[in-house]
């Protein structure tokens, strides 16, 4: 606990800089710290990424399988999105059960998937009614250092574009792998976007010291047609309806900016 | 499969009748619980919700307490019989982000600093979902603080906008939040203009994000007004009692 404990005289010094329109690590207020991202270093899962976004460091593995549909959506795969946040990752973190923090992370990732239609989840239908595809997603922190939203969902982002379905043929009713790959049918391309409210200004991508110090926390997901498909405001402070929207105007060109590094990589 | 159900007709009137910008019939209650140390009851549409405060009070187990501020701790549950399928009575995920969302979104109305080393313990009970028990929640939530004489800076309201057929409506119900195209909770602190919930899901335009967050907005302001009411009418019949006994 103590290694993350921000003293009270350095959170002064972020809170003033960032007054001054400075941050601690010398980015300007809406820069990210440097990506990068691996992605398919899992062989035995369908697909994966790592992604580093300045330390903070996650990886998103996705397994395939098959399974029952929802009984309201018959001929549409599944998709879930769960987090884990090993104790490697920090010295905050705990094992047991997961921490509502992990459940907040890996519900707005699942939103941003899910709400922007990422998956053509109706191509993954096996026999309706009975034998669907799910895909699992499990995002796993391995160093905290800030902004695990943002990393998570590139880290997903990025897994998506690897994923491979395995070819199969039906026998008996029974699914039967076959040897050969398809790639995931994907049609959208969510990117998440994550500002920290520090004495009533706004900064993106919060490191893990400015986390400690801000009020307020907004993510916005964006789609690739410029959508929002996705909102999470988080901790105790509050915003005015002016900061969302100035938010929400920054938030877009920085989702177009990350989108189009995600496509060089 | 089955036609869609069309959720706003050529008229720009909703399944249950209303306009969109119409918010359903809320009927809000303060003090309906005798053990708890505030509780308030809200009904808005078919959903019927209870939330109760016990505290400040000593804090269990003790390592939570707090050397510089009293500790709220939220826990939104639905009941098993509140939804169409039975929910499992342990928390869902979801039940855990909403239980944190909500905590968030009240604290910053609560002089948490007057009470170090203390518990403020909330519990929201969701006798029956209608769509927007997060919201309603709140509402009812920030009425249970109140009444258990927690000083507070001001009432926290909560009110969504959602989409439903292409038209923005306001105060989503069960279907519209359901078969509709976005939903987006606010809740807001009215002479602060502080927003101190927000989520969305769906897909909005930049330009509909802003219409709909002030249509979320003003339904906040709407039902503001109703909260007040709802607080003084507990003390008025306080106080004709008392006038009664003294004639």
């Amino acid at each position: 606990m103590s290694s993350i404990m921000v003293s009270r005289i350095r959170q002064k010094q972020i809170a003033q800089l960032i007054m001054s329109g400075k941050r601690l690590d010398e980015r300007g207020l809406n820069d990210y710290r440097p990506i990068q991202i691996e992605s398919g270093i899992i062989e035995r899962a369908e697909g994966s990424a790592r992604v580093r976004l300045g330390r903070t460091e996650v990886m998103v593995g996705v397994k395939i399988e098959t399974g029952e549909p929802f009984s309201d959506r018959p001929n549409e795969g599944v998709l879930t999105v769960n987090s884990e946040f090993v104790p490697l990752a920090s010295p905050e973190f705990e094992a047991g059960p997961p921490s509502e923090e992990s459940i907040e992370l890996a519900r707005v990732v699942d939103r941003g998937l899910r709400e922007s239609k990422a998956i053509e989840l109706e191509k993954l239908c096996i026999i309706p009614a009975k034998k669907v595809f799910v895909i699992f997603f499990d995002i796993y922190v391995l160093n905290h250092d800030g902004n695990l939203i943002d990393a998570a969902a590139l880290a997903a982002f990025a897994a998506l574009l690897n994923t491979k379905i395995s070819n199969y043929e039906i026998e008996n009713g029974e699914v039967k792998k076959k040897p050969g790959f398809v790639a995931l049918p994907i049609r959208n391309y969510p990117i998440a976007i994550t500002f920290a409210s520090i004495s009533g200004k706004l900064i993106v991508d919060p490191w893990i010291d400015e986390e400690q110090v801000m009020d307020a926390r907004l993510t916005l997901t964006f789609d690739k047609d410029g959508k929002i498909c996705a909102i999470q405001k988080g901790k105790r402070g509050t915003l005015t309806p002016q900061q969302i929207m100035e938010a929400v105007h920054i938030a877009r060109e920085k989702a177009e900016e990350l989108r189009k590094l995600m496509v060089k990589s | 499969m089955t036609a869609r159900i069309k959720l706003v007709d050529d008229n720009g009137i909703r399944t249950d009748g209303r306009k969109l910008n119409e918010l359903r019939p809320i009927k809000l209650e303060v003090g309906v619980l005798s053990n708890a140390d505030g509780s308030a009851y809200i009904e808005q549409g078919k959903n019927k919700i209870l939330a109760a405060v016990y505290g400040p009070r000593d804090v269990h187990p003790r390592h939570l307490a707090l050397p510089e501020r009293a500790l709220l701790r939220c826990r939104y549950h639905m009941a098993p019989f509140s939804v169409e399928e039975r929910k499992p009575p342990a928390p869902s995920r979801r039940e855990v982000e909403l239980s944190k969302v909500i905590r968030e979104s009240l604290e910053p109305a609560i002089f948490l600093e007057q009470f170090p080393r203390t518990s403020i313990d909330l519990f929201i009970e969701v006798l029956q979902a209608d769509g927007g028990t997060r919201c309603a929640g709140v509402t009812a939530a920030s009425l249970a603080l109140a009444d258990a004489g927690i000083p507070m800076k001001d009432l926290v309201v909560a009110c969504a906008t959602g989409k439903a057929d292409g038209h923005l409506v306001l105060d989503l119900n069960d279907i519209e939040d359901k078969e509709g195209e976005a939903d987006l909770p606010v809740a807001y602190m009215p002479n602060f203009n502080a927003v101190s919930l927000l989520q969305m899901d769906g897909l909005l335009t930049i330009e509909e994000f802003k219409q709909a967050l002030d249509l979320s907005l003003d339904g906040c302001k709407q039902i503001y007004k109703l909260q007040k009411e709802a607080l003084k009418a507990k003390y008025i019949a306080i106080r004709e009692e008392v006038e009664e006994c003294l004639q």
